[in-house]
């Protein structure tokens, strides 16, 4: 077993993937940047000088304090204060935590739906897939936003009480669903090339099951796009997810996304308190940008015409 | 020999018919009135807005022979003849559209739906053309070549997997090492031997070859075409080979079918077919062949091209590319009928004797 996962990680260090991964500076820089906006977010609570969640810490009279450089500023917020006096930094390192949660669970639930029914859908082909690929059109005659505010708003109606406790998994349903289409285009598209190659024909002489098929000689081959379109989706889905909390139907304004918090600090820019949204849509940025880098990096990487 | 006259059931006599050999032999597949009709129409809209009709496309028309034990079946014709979609029928890979197909007695009808029984589908087995696209690009070796073990339960537990494994890949000439490697990391011909392994790796009796050397290198073909003679000799394989290749089908036919635009339009033993072929197509076939020997003999090039399959001549298909077509060629379809001397013609001239039956080729 030793053996075999050492030739696993032989076999991925000497990967056109890695190689192509060490030659390319801007993909190294966007990964330390990711990886440092993953790490701050993960450790959060222990990296965080104060505990924004926590509503016994705040206090009232620390409220709209400037960043630290500032005249005014207090060293123990380094970027200052917003107005329930929820100290900026820590609420950002907690904010791109839930911002990068809700990302990373949508684009899972978009990437595990459209990629199972782009698999039926082209390996089935007929009126299975004609029927999956109408409903993938039609979904994509709403714009996203539309669609996660529906669901947003059905969920309130049904369960007018737990909103709070379920917000988190209400964004996720209304991202996830909205995306579905691309990944079960690509797929359905990859699927039919590799459904007709021989490899697949010899597999059904053995007698495997379709399902079977699907899952361990189809799936590898057409995973290539999903990766890439996974890794862009992710920023676009924290862009959703930032866009419907601005719109006030996130997360609570208890436990703040990035999106709450430059919703928040909206309120506060033409009076001058311009640091409680400017940071947060700051981090949001270069958050977003790694993300989109590396996507870039991954879809020249797995190109074989730019190789 | 064979009998010259013509009897009733034409197709009935294909299975007696088809060269000298063929009395008494134990047939181990019998192809009876095989069809397989495609739909190409344009799609359901543009069909009903455009008012354009359904079309269908005749791949494989009314094809019957016969295969017995231990022999090898070759079947020959031009790109788009009707030749790999016999192969995709009989493995059942195709669902047939007329007629039936019996291996061993059995028919392979069940192949298609997918609830065939286990033990026909481990005994029918298939070599096909692009080693490149007939191996998973992400599979180990080992473990391409062990998936009919498992997936037939042939063998149980890792280690005799392994070792069955071990075993098939140094029967087909390679290194038992070579398992851990990927496809990617050898050659046409290795892979090849590697698609012969998995083939060979459910115990089959019966392998339909499609074309198996067409996409390898003339070094190489040979090679790969003596290891599949050596494992017949071995094993007691009976093939079914499919090629384009007359000198490759010269080279490990007993008997051969010659088949255009979706029909045998002859079939008999391979040294009167070579020697004495009597339908115009084959002849014209032969005659194509570059002669090494220079004797000077005018080379007859082949003339025309297939027809449309999608709207095929009426009467008999070859008619626009014949020297020897008639009006009873355009109007009527000949059908596969025992000719003089040997095998069995398609041929409404061969049959009037208005072609002189050739004397014997060089």
């Amino acid at each position: 077993m030793a053996g075999r996962l050492a030739d696993a990680l032989r076999d991925s260090w000497d990967s056109d993937l890695a190689w192509s991964f060490r030659h390319s500076p801007y993909a190294m820089v966007a990964a330390i940047v990711f990886a440092a906006c993953v790490g701050t977010a993960v450790l959060a609570p222990w990296v965080a000088p104060h505990n924004p969640f926590d509503l016994a810490q705040l206090d009232l009279s620390n409220s709209l304090k400037p960043p630290m450089w500032i005249a005014g500023g207090d060293p123990s917020y380094p970027l200052g204060t917003d107005d329930q006096g929820r100290d900026i930094l820590s609420t950002i390192f907690f904010g791109a935590r839930i911002s990068l949660e809700v990302g990373i669970a949508a684009v899972l639930f978009s990437m595990g739906l459209g990629v199972a029914l782009g698999l039926l859908a082209g390996y089935v082909g007929g009126k299975t897939d004609a029927f999956i690929m109408r409903v993938a059109d039609v979904q994509l005659s709403f714009p996203a936003i539309l669609i996660a505010l529906l669901i947003d708003g059905v969920a309130r109606a049904v369960f007018p009480g737990a909103h709070d406790s379920m917000a988190f998994w209400v964004l996720v349903l209304s991202i996830g669903v909205s995306g579905w289409v691309q990944y079960a285009r690509t797929v359905r598209g990859s699927t039919m090339v590799e459904k007709n190659k021989e490899y697949v024909q010899a597999a059904r002489l053995f007698g495997i099951h379709p399902l079977a098929i699907m899952a361990r000689h189809v799936l590898p081959n057409v995973l290539g796009p999903v990766l890439v379109i996974a890794t862009i989706h992710i920023a676009t889905a924290i862009i959703t997810e930032a866009t419907l909390s601005f719109l006030g139907v996130g997360v609570p304004a208890t436990e703040p996304s990035l999106g709450t918090l430059i919703r928040i600090g909206n309120d506060f820019m033409f009076s001058g308190e311009w640091w409680v949204t400017l940071f947060p849509g700051l981090a949001l940025v270069i958050m977003v940008l790694a993300i989109n880098l590396l996507g870039d990096w991954l879809r020249d990487a797995l190109n074989p015409r730019l190789r | 020999m064979s009998p010259t006259g013509r009897p009733e059931g034409e197709h009935r006599s294909a299975q007696h018919e088809g060269g000298p050999a063929s009395a008494g032999a134990d047939v181990l597949l019998r192809v009876a009135h095989a069809g397989k009709t495609f739909d190409v129409s344009p799609p359901w809209l543009a069909r009903t807005l455009g008012g354009q009709p359904r079309r269908l496309l005749h791949a494989v028309d009314d094809v019957s022979f016969d295969i017995r034990r231990g022999e090898t079946l070759g079947l020959v014709g031009e790109s788009g003849c009707g030749k790999s979609t016999v192969a995709r029928l009989i493995v059942g890979l195709y669902r047939l559209s007329s007629g039936s197909i019996f291996y061993a007695g059995e028919s392979v009808a069940a192949l298609a739906s997918g609830n065939a029984p286990r033990s026909l589908r481990r005994r029918l087995q298939m070599i096909f053309q692009d080693p490149y696209a007939s191996l998973n690009p992400r599979w180990r070796v080992a473990d391409i070549v062990a998936e009919p073990i498992r997936a037939h339960r042939l063998v149980v537990g890792g280690k005799a997997i392994r070792a069955r494994v071990d075993a098939l890949l140094s029967h087909v000439g390679l290194a038992a090492a070579d398992g851990r490697k990927y496809p990617h990391q050898f050659s046409g011909g290795q892979r090849q031997r590697i698609s012969i392994a998995r083939a060979l790796a459910s115990e089959p009796e019966f392998l339909v070859c499609d074309e198996p050397t067409s996409a390898l290198d003339v070094s190489v073909q040979a090679q790969v075409l003596n290891l599949m003679r050596d494992l017949q000799r071995e094993l007691g394989l009976t093939y079914l080979f499919i090629s384009h290749n007359l000198a490759v089908v010269h080279h490990v036919a007993d008997r051969v079918g010659v088949m255009y635009l979706g029909r045998i339009v002859e079939l008999a033993d391979k040294k009167p077919l070579f020697a004495t072929p009597r339908h115009p197509y084959t002849r014209m076939l032969l005659d194509a062949i570059p002669d090494l020997a220079m004797t000077g003999k005018a080379r007859t090039p082949v003339a025309g091209e297939v027809p449309n399959p999608l709207t095929p001549p009426p009467g008999c298909t070859f008619h626009p590319r014949c020297p020897h077509a008639n009006d009873r060629c355009r109007s009527e379809v000949p059908k596969l009928a025992p000719a003089p001397l040997a095998g069995m013609v398609a041929c409404h001239a061969v049959e009037e004797r208005r072609i002189p039956i050739v004397a014997e080729r060089a």
